[in-house]
């Protein structure tokens, strides 16, 4: 079998205009790729939910792609704050965003309950002060 | 509908160059969230908003939308309207509010998705 094709992207902290791209960028590489248009956008819309997470409430953080003709796997990663109540960051319309975030768009508390809804596979461990670590998977044929 | 009827009901101002205006729509969404627009996965075409940010070109992106209607006279800076013509989008803008603005396309015809 092929080894996965595997991109990495750096998202910064610091430049919430620039969140966005590496999903924009995960979305052009799946289509020239050949991957099924469903399949494309479900990843493309959980990744972008992720980034603006990494963005907003991390600080920034690094992205790691991995393709096979079947998986679409993205793990998030990051050293932000940590998330104290993961079961209450998963519920819809609960947010921590501040109002300046809410000015931009997000904030409305869908981030993480869309990434979980528009992927297969979805994990997020966190530690308080450390970080969170999110693994997600699309299944090409799902 | 065409793109080139939302720009004569709305009676709008087209700001990117390129996008094709003979191009069919049929659905639309009208939302200041972001996180509302991608909550739902319908086919729809066109984005209707007061938010005027980078993010609205990318989130439409994300669902596939080719054309954006910025409401209430707001028009995007130059980067704005780049990343939306590298994307082939339509971006327009129309002096009406939000609320009329939906309700004009809505009495012509055009429809939010189905959820």
């Amino acid at each position: 079998m092929a080894e996965p094709i595997r991109l990495d992207y750096v998202v910064p902290g610091d430049d919430f205009t620039r969140a966005g791209e590496a999903s924009a960028d995960l979305k052009s590489r799946l289509k020239s790729l050949g991957f099924p248009p469903a399949a494309i956008r479900r990843a493309a819309i959980a990744l972008y939910e992720g980034e603006i997470n990494l963005a907003i409430h991390a600080g920034g953080g690094r992205i790691t792609v991995a393709l096979t003709p079947e998986r679409i796997e993205m793990a998030l990663d990051d050293e932000g704050p940590g998330i104290p109540d993961i079961a209450l960051a998963m519920s819809e319309g609960y947010s921590t965003a501040p109002d300046e975030v809410r000015s931009l768009g997000f904030g409305a508390g869908m981030g993480l309950p869309n990434m979980k809804k528009y992927t297969d596979e979805f994990s997020i461990a966190s530690t308080v002060g450390e970080g969170t670590h999110i693994r997600m998977a699309v299944l090409t044929a799902g | 509908m065409k793109i080139s009827d939302i720009l004569s009901i709305l009676d709008a101002q087209l700001l990117t160059e390129g996008a094709g205006l003979e191009r069919e729509v049929h659905t639309a969404c009208g939302s200041d969230m972001m996180s509302d627009v991608l909550a739902f996965v319908k086919d729809q075409s066109v984005l209707i908003t007061g938010l005027n940010n980078p993010q609205v070109v990318r989130t439409a992106d994300m669902m596939d939308m080719i054309c954006i209607v910025f409401v209430r006279g707001k028009k995007p800076d130059a980067g704005i309207l780049a990343l939306a013509e590298e994307r082939g989008m339509a971006i327009l803008c129309t002096d009406h509010t939000m609320f009329t603005a939906c309700g004009l396309l809505y009495a012509h015809g055009l429809r939010g998705g189905v959820h």
